[in-house]
């Protein structure tokens, strides 16, 4: 598939999952039980991304060890808890980032 | 000055405050895009035609790790059926509207404006509520249009030893502050991203996304419900 290809379904979907509802269905349609497990999707998929960016290496094993970015992702997990800000997660998780492979 | 556009007035201000952390992710997105192998005109379209934030940057990772287009596709769609039920929630709001004005607003039906307008259309019921999330949206997509071509452009002339793909588990990492707080979450948040890196170099078709989405959802469905009975 050609990269516009990919790119256009990806729209063509992402469109859907707007529209289908709006154009669909009223909303005693959804029920709590349906709305709570849906609020669990980000929760869900989101490690999916994180955890194999943090602890599997460039050559696609799994590394433990000697792994900047397990200390500086627990860092930007604080200050996230603690602060609430988007912002301030990622700048404290890239600032240590850069200060363990450039400082140390 | 008519009370539509005081309303879409009102949607933009309100979804002010949120605007600030799209700010760094239309960065990210636009200097990766480059990274991985897109045109800038591909980067472009991609915020132009899918216009969301947190599925572009998941394709971008796929596709980079050599992922299928399928996996990808459903990968984008998983990340975004949350807007399934953001969609719901708004279209009683919506339900007088012409087909024609449903289409549209439906491009705009983004995190940040679904919030901000979820709020306005429980205290407002006036006729014109609807002009608010548009005007959420609009904010929303001046905001990650100008960010990804910045991003783009700056993609250049950034060193690739800065390790800048490591923004993106932090950016994700940012969305989930909350979620960390509750303990349901937080088992979803552990299984999930166990099942992926465990089976990141087994689940074949990179389909490692979408089977530890499962897996959180199913864990979220099971906790949940014994929460409940107790």
């Amino acid at each position: 598939m050609s990269n516009w290809a990919l790119i256009l379904s990806c729209g063509i979907i992402t469109y859907l999952t707007r529209f289908t509802m709006i154009a669909l269905v009223k909303k005693e349609m959804f029920s709590d039980r349906i709305r709570e497990v849906l609020s669990f999707v980000p929760s869900a998929i989101f490690p999916a991304i994180i955890f194999p960016a943090i602890f599997i290496n460039d050559l696609g094993s799994f590394q433990l060890e000697n792994n900047p970015k397990i200390i500086a992702a627990i860092i930007a997990t604080a200050i996230g808890i603690f602060t609430r800000s988007i912002i301030a997660t990622i700048f404290s998780g890239l600032a240590s980032y850069w200060f363990l492979i450039f400082a140390i | 000055m008519n009370s539509k556009f005081k309303i879409f007035l009102k949607g933009i201000i309100d979804v002010s405050p949120l605007m600030i952390p799209v700010v760094p992710f239309g960065l990210i997105f636009g200097v990766l895009a480059i990274d991985v192998g897109f045109t800038p005109l591909q980067a472009m379209g991609m915020s132009l035609i899918v216009f969301g934030g947190a599925s572009q940057i998941v394709l971008l990772q796929l596709f980079s790790g050599g992922a299928s287009s399928l996996v990808i596709i459903s990968s984008v769609g998983a990340v975004n059926s949350r807007h399934l039920l953001y969609g719901a929630v708004v279209s009683e709001h919506l339900s007088d509207l012409k087909l024609i004005w449903k289409i549209i607003i439906s491009y705009f039906l983004i995190d940040q404006a679904f919030a901000i307008s979820n709020e306005y259309f429980k205290k407002n019921k006036e006729r014109n509520r609807y002009f608010h999330l548009v005007g959420g949206g609009a904010a929303c997509w001046i905001i990650w249009q100008s960010t990804t071509l910045l991003g783009i452009i700056l993609g250049s002339a950034i060193p690739e030893k800065l390790g800048l793909s490591f923004a993106v588990p932090l950016t994700f990492l940012a969305l989930l502050v909350n979620d960390f707080r509750k303990f349901t979450n937080l088992v979803v948040i552990i299984v999930s991203g166990s099942v992926a890196t465990l089976g990141y170099n087994f689940i074949p078709f990179k389909a490692y996304v979408i089977v530890a989405a499962l897996a959180g959802l199913l864990t979220a469905i099971v906790l949940t419900k014994t929460i409940k009975t107790k």
